[in-house]
C-alpha cells in the first residue's frame, strides 16, 4: 500500500527572506510523492511553518520554485492551523460548510460533503454547536472537517495538535491515521514532536534552524495501520531514538 | 436572595429612598414650586401636561432616531470604506477625529445660522452619534482573526466574500458596542440642538420645552420634561442592549451566560 505515487508538489531550491531580513528558508528542496505521509520535524524558528505555507500559496517564496507536476487539479489544498481558527459565531456546520460557500458550490451537494465530512472526523452529532461549546480536541476535528470538505488533494497540517492534551493528541493521531488510509491523501504534517512525527509518517524531514534547510530524511518503514501497539513497541522506540540523534546532530550539539 | 432580585430590588429601594428624602426636604423646609417642587408636583405636572410632553416627547424621539440611524449608516459605511482602502482612511480619518473633539455645543449655534432648524438639530444628532459608530467599527474590522483572513485567502475568497463573511460578522460585537453609545448620544445631540435653537423659539421638542419653562419658572413643568427625557434615554439604552444580547448571546464571550 505505499508504493510511492508521481510527485504532487516539489520544492526547489526555495528561499525565504522576511522584510526584517530573517532569512527564515536557504535552499530548500522537498519532493512529495501522492498518498505519501510526511512529517516536517524541527525546532520552532526552522521554517517549518513558512515552508508549509509556501506549498500552500499564503506566502510567495523569495527564491527557488514549487512545482505542481499534476498541474492545477493537484492543487486542491486543505489547511489546518495550529489553531482551529473557527469563526465564533457559525455553528460546527457552517464552519465546515465555508469553503465550499466561498467557491459557489451547490448547496444539496455542499449539504452533503458536510455531513460526510463530519462524520468522518466523529462529529455528526455536534453539527449544530457553537465552537465555544466544543472541547478542543472537537474544535480540531472541526478544523479537519472543514479541510476535508472540498476533498484536498494534498492536506497540509501546521502543528495541529500542539496544543492539545497528551490523551487527545494521541486519540487524535490515531483517527488522523485512520482517516489517512481510508482517504489515500497526501499529507504534510509539520511537528516539533519526534515522537508524534514518527508515529504518524512514513518519512520525516529534520530541519536546521537560521536559516531553514533539510538537515536529513528519515524514512520510517513501520507498517499501517499503526496503533497503540505499535507506539508502545520497540521498534517505535528504536526510530524515535534514530530521530532524536539525528536531531541533535541537526541542533549542533552532542547527541 | 438571588442575585437578579438584588439586581431589580437595590435600585428600587435608592429610588424610594431618594424620592421620600427629597419630598420630606420640600414638606419641611416649605420650599416652594419654583424653587423645587416635591416629587408628587412633578408627577401630577407630568400627567396635567401629558398631550404637550408628549407632543415634544415625539418630536425628539423623532430628531434622535434618524440622527441615529444616520449615524449608524454613515459610521458603519465610513469604517467599511476605511478597511477597504486606506488612502481614504488617511485622507478622511483626521477630519472624523476634528467631529470628534470640537464640543456639538459650540457647533449647534453654527449649523443654526446655515441650515433650517429641523435640519440643524438632526445634523447635531448626527454628529455626536457618529463618532462612536465609526471608531468601534473600525477596530472591530481591524482585529480579524489573522488566520481565518489566510483561510479566506487559502480559498480565494473575493473581497467581497471577505467583507460579508468574515469581517462584518468579526466585527459585530464592537459595532453593537459602538451603536450603544451612539444611541444615547443622539439623543443628547437633539437635545443640545433644540436648546441652542430654543431662544430662536421655532423648536417643539423636548429639549425645547425645558428652557421654554425655564423662562417662563414653570419648574414643576422643566422637571417632568427632565424625568421624560431621562426615560426616553434609558429605554434607547436598554433597547439597544437587548438588540446587542440577542444577536450575540450564541456566540460572543460578553453575552454568554456562564456556569461556574
Amino acid at each position: 500500500m505505499n508504493s510511492p505515487g508521481p510527485e504532487i508538489v516539489s520544492l526547489r531550491n526555495v528561499g525565504k527572506t522576511f522584510e526584517s531580513g530573517t532569512v527564515a528558508l536557504e535552499h530548500f528542496s522537498l519532493d512529495v510523492r501522492e498518498g505519501e505521509f510526511v512529517s516536517l520535524l524541527g525546532p520552532s524558528g526552522c521554517g517549518k511553518s513558512t515552508a508549509l505555507r509556501i506549498v500552500s500559496g499564503l506566502s510567495a517564496a523569495s527564491a527557488g520554485a514549487v512545482e505542481w507536476p499534476g498541474g492545477a487539479a493537484a492543487r486542491r489544498i486543505g489547511f489546518v492551523f495550529q489553531d482551529p481558527t473557527l469563526m465564533p459565531w457559525a455553528d460546527v456546520a457552517a464552519n465546515v460548510r465555508l469553503p465550499l460557500r466561498l467557491a459557489h458550490a451547490d448547496e444539496v451537494q455542499s449539504r452533503a460533503a458536510v455531513l460526510q465530512a463530519l462524520e468522518r472526523v466523529g462529529l455528526a452529532d455536534f453539527a449544530q454547536s457553537y465552537p465555544r461549546e466544543l472541547s478542543g480536541g472537537m474544535k480540531m476535528r472541526t478544523s479537519i472537517a472543514r479541510a476535508l470538505a472540498t476533498e484536498p488533494q494534498l492536506l497540509l497540517m501546521d502543528e495541529p495538535f500542539a496544543a492539545l492534551d497528551e490523551i487527545t493528541r494521541f486519540k487524535l493521531n490515531n483517527d488522523l491515521l485512520t482517516l489517512w488510509q481510508a482517504l489515500r491523501r497526501t499529507v504534510i504534517f509539520v511537528t516539533h514532536s519526534v515522537f508524534e512525527s514518527v508515529y504518524l509518517s512514513q518519512r520525516i524531514v529534520l530541519m536546521t534552524p537560521r536559516p531553514g534547510r533539510v538537515f536529513a530524511e528519515i524514512a520510517i518503514p513501520a507498517p499501517y495501520p499503526r496503533d497503540e501497539r505499535f507506539r508502545t513497541s520497540a521498534d517505535y522506540a528504536g526510530y524515535c531514538r534514530q530521530v532524536a540523534e539525528t536531531l541533535g546532530k541537526a541542533m549542533g550539539g552532542a547527541p | 436572595m438571588s442575585d437578579r432580585a438584588l439586581r431589580i430590588g437595590l435600585p428600587v429601594l435608592m429610588l424610594a429612598l431618594v424620592l421620600v428624602t427629597w419630598d420630606l426636604v420640600v414638606r419641611a423646609f416649605a420650599i416652594p414650586p419654583f424653587v423645587l417642587p416635591s416629587p408628587g408636583l412633578v408627577l401630577s405636572t407630568l400627567i396635567a401636561d401629558g398631550g404637550l410632553l408628549w407632543q415634544s416627547l415625539l418630536v425628539t424621539l423623532t430628531t434622535t432616531f434618524e440622527g441615529f440611524l444616520l449615524a449608524a449608516i454613515g459610521g458603519i459605511g465610513l469604517a467599511v470604506l476605511f478597511s477597504q482602502s486606506r488612502l481614504i482612511e488617511y485622507s478622511l480619518y483626521p477630519y472624523a477625529v476634528i467631529l470628534l473633539v470640537t464640543p456639538i455645543v459650540a457647533i449647534a449655534p453654527l449649523l443654526l445660522i446655515y441650515l433650517p432648524q429641523p435640519l440643524a438639530v438632526l445634523a447635531c444628532a448626527w454628529i455626536v452619534a457618529f463618532f462612536p459608530v465609526l471608531a468601534n467599527t473600525t477596530l472591530g474590522l481591524a482585529s480579524v482573526d489573522h488566520n481565518l483572513i489566510a483561510l479566506f485567502e487559502l480559498y480565494q475568497a473575493t473581497r467581497w466574500q471577505l467583507l460579508w463573511n468574515l469581517k462584518l460578522p468579526s466585527a459585530l460585537p464592537q459595532m453593537l458596542a459602538g451603536l450603544r453609545i451612539a444611541g444615547g448620544l443622539s439623543l443628547i445631540g437633539a437635545v443640545v440642538a433644540e436648546i441652542a435653537a430654543g431662544s430662536a423659539g421655532a423648536g417643539s421638542g423636548l429639549a425645547y420645552r425645558i428652557a421654554e419653562s425655564g423662562y417662563r419658572l414653570n419648574i414643576p413643568r422643566m422637571f417632568a420634561a427632565l424625568l421624560l427625557l431621562s426615560l426616553a434615554g434609558i429605554a434607547i439604552f436598554f433597547a439597544l442592549s437587548a438588540l446587542s444580547h440577542l444577536a450575540l448571546r450564541r456566540w460572543h464571550e460578553s453575552a454568554v451566560k456562564r456556569e461556574r
